[in-house]
């Protein structure tokens, strides 16, 4: 089986006001290529810190994160930069589309920042609202569409680049639960198409979703067990 | 190339974000880059001023003028009075100092002149062939006097345009012969129309050629002689003067300061009164010169000033977007824009600003010429005494616009833009990407 990523004894320390705070102690797990993965845990388990490193926002103290052949731990901010914009889709809590653009522009920016936008590209982007069920407000702002339109733009944008996996942080958190199931729902069709998603969240009716659950405390894993 | 065009896009998109603002910020830049353009409008005016001055007087000229002195220098004798430079002046000066070039006496009367039944006044200016070069005077028919004129003492005259339209309306009027109180004298030439130029004599008043008759300055003193009776309250008084005015060239600029002490000192050895004046027009221009300089000088700190007060507005207002924009700049970040991709977009969207700023102040810069006409029509109504205390320069300017000062203004502009806009998106591009995406 071909994998997305490869997370080796991953450790991530922090000093606050003169003291080390060890956020991750050694994490260890891969991610095989159409795995839909979430990662629970209670707060200051260091969530937060492994999403960042997922995202290639930061960079381990220590350990391999290897994506597609690079080891992340050794790039420079541009390479980072570039590793976001070409092999990670994000979808985050508050959706954070870009106010002054349109649908169609926000699903744009990732490609944006991989060089020119060609009318191909384009296209592609309102296939992609589309798909989401947008297809019909993509001059539309932010402002004018609701939560659960909101983050389907959002999860349409995380797929523009063709991502070795979307990383979902609490996709859900601001959502009623009938938005919720709709965007579970399009997560778990793209997983069955195929995508690998790593998912972070701390309800467990969001984790029952996803096909293996990662638990973390204090900055290790407690458990890495699949649903059945 | 496509970057930058998605650049702009979005830097203008950004400034419509907020209207008023971006206008407020342009205002700043607007004045500065007007200011420029204004200050370089009117050194050239000034400038150009100057050097019509130049063109009119020579800068390579010394005028030294017969000057009347008062009345209470005069010795208290009754006859005619004396003063004034004199023939041996002329020679004196003529040989004696080697950086003179070229020498031209000139002996002026106001005259009476007849050509049959027709009188017209005028001025009877007695001279060498060099005045109409000097002068800039340009024959229209026939020729100049001559040196044979002068030599032979000949009675050849030559008139202004004026003159000969007067005297002449319905004749030809060379080869006629018109008379002077009682001698004869054949028109040999007539000169182009002329009009009043910048004067000779330690003054920059117009001097007029329209009514003149030229004669060679020999024949002046041999027909005329020097001494001049003029009849005021019933008595008769008499002046005896040789020589009006001697305009030497100096045969180079640099001499002509040197010169001119030279020229004084020789001429203060023979001359009790203070019956002479000399004038260096290169001296008067060198006054010009500085006031214009002072002009800019002065007109480019306020322009300084004010892209500096647009610049810092344009600062202030970036820092202000960038931080208000901190959520927007960590998104961007997580999708992939690099350090220099946020610079670029925040620099972009200051250039943008600055840049419509330059192009409405080049706009603006372009009005310089109408606004002063009104300002001065305006100024010399509201405060004529202080007007006229003013130097000509000042006063009779004229802006013209200098046509790099408009790709220079706009450089200015972007530069502004450059300059004030590096620190607010070089601050956007250095923010953590984990914390600007925390950001409320």
């Amino acid at each position: 089986m071909r994998l997305a990523a490869e997370i080796d004894d991953l450790r991530k320390d922090y000093v606050l006001a003169s003291e080390t705070v060890h956020a991750l102690r050694g994490v260890s797990f891969d991610v095989p290529e159409g795995d839909y993965i979430s990662i629970m845990g209670p707060s200051g388990s260091g969530k937060s810190t492994l999403l960042n490193l997922l995202g290639c926002l930061d960079r381990p103290s220590a350990g391999r994160f290897m994506l597609g052949g690079d080891d992340v731990a050794q790039m420079t901010d541009d390479e980072l930069s570039t590793t976001r914009a070409s092999r990670i889709g994000f979808v985050f809590q508050s959706y954070n589309l870009i106010p002054q653009l349109t649908v169609v522009e926000n699903i744009e920016v990732p490609l944006y920042y991989q060089g020119r936008i060609t009318p191909a590209d384009r296209q592609r982007c309102i296939d992609l609202a589309a798909m989401v069920g947008l297809g019909d407000r993509l001059r539309h702002r932010p402002t004018q569409l609701s939560g659960g339109q909101q983050q389907r733009v959002a999860i349409a944008r995380s797929l523009v680049n063709d991502p070795r996996f979307i990383l979902a942080d609490e996709p859900t958190g601001n959502l009623d639960s009938v938005t919720t199931e709709e965007i579970l729902d399009l997560l778990g069709r793209l997983n069955e198409e195929g995508r690998t998603i790593i998912l972070v969240t701390h309800e467990d009716e969001v984790a029952r979703h996803t096909k293996r659950s990662i638990m973390l405390r204090d900055g290790l894993i407690q458990t890495d067990k699949r649903h059945s | 190339m496509s970057i930058w065009l998605r650049t702009w896009q979005l830097g203008i998109k950004s400034m419509m974000l907020h209207p008023l603002r971006s206008m407020l910020t342009v205002l700043g830049i607007f004045m500065g880059v007007a200011s420029v353009v204004w200050l370089l409008a009117i050194g050239e005016g000034i400038s150009l001023k100057a050097q019509e001055q130049i063109a009119s007087l020579g800068a390579d000229n010394v005028i030294v003028r017969s000057r009347k002195p008062p009345n209470e220098a005069l010795p208290s004798q009754s006859g005619p009075v004396m003063y004034g430079l004199t023939r041996d002046d002329f020679d004196r000066i003529v040989s004696t100092i080697p950086t003179i070039e070229r020498a031209l006496p000139i002996r002026e009367l106001r005259r009476q002149f007849r050509y049959k039944t027709r009188l017209v006044d005028g001025r009877l200016v007695g001279c060498t062939p060099a005045y109409a070069d000097v002068t800039r005077l340009e024959v229209d028919r026939g020729h100049f006097i001559s040196d044979a004129d002068v030599r032979d003492e000949k009675n050849h005259c030559v008139l202004a345009a004026e003159t000969a339209q007067r005297l002449f309306p319905f004749e030809e009027p060379l080869g006629k012969a018109i008379q002077v109180d009682d001698a004869f004298y054949v028109v040999v030439g007539i000169m182009k129309p002329r009009g009043a130029s910048a004067g000779i004599g330690g003054s920059f008043a117009a001097q007029d050629f329209s009514s003149d008759v030229y004669i060679p300055i020999s024949t002046l003193w041999r027909r005329i002689g020097d001494l001049v009776v003029t009849t005021r309250a019933g008595s008769f008084e008499g002046e005896i003067v040789e020589i009006s005015q001697i305009t030497l060239r100096v045969n180079h600029v640099d001499n002509v300061v040197p010169t001119s002490d030279v020229l004084r000192d020789t001429l203060e050895r023979y001359h009790e009164l203070p019956d002479f004046a000399v004038t260096v027009p290169l001296e008067l221009l060198k006054q010009a010169e500085t006031t214009r300089l002072m002009f800019i000088v002065f007109l480019g700190m306020i322009a300084a000033i004010s892209l500096a007060v647009g610049g810092i507005g344009i600062m202030n207002i970036m820092l202000a977007t960038v931080t208000e924009r901190t959520r927007e700049i960590g998104i961007r970040r997580a999708l992939g824009a690099k350090r220099r991709d946020i610079t670029r977009q925040f620099l972009a969207e200051t250039i943008a600003l600055s840049v419509l700023g330059g192009v409405f102040g080049i706009l603006g810069g372009l009005t310089c010429r109408p606004i002063t006409v009104w300002a001065r029509s305006l100024l010399s109504s509201a405060f004529p005494e202080v007007m006229r205390d003013l130097p000509d320069v000042i006063r009779e300017v004229t802006p013209v616009i200098v046509p790099w000062s408009i790709p220079l203004a706009f450089g200015i502009s972007v530069a502004v833009g450059v300059i004030f806009g590096l620190y607010p998106a070089r601050r956007a591009a250095r923010m953590d990407p984990i914390e600007a995406l925390r950001h409320e």
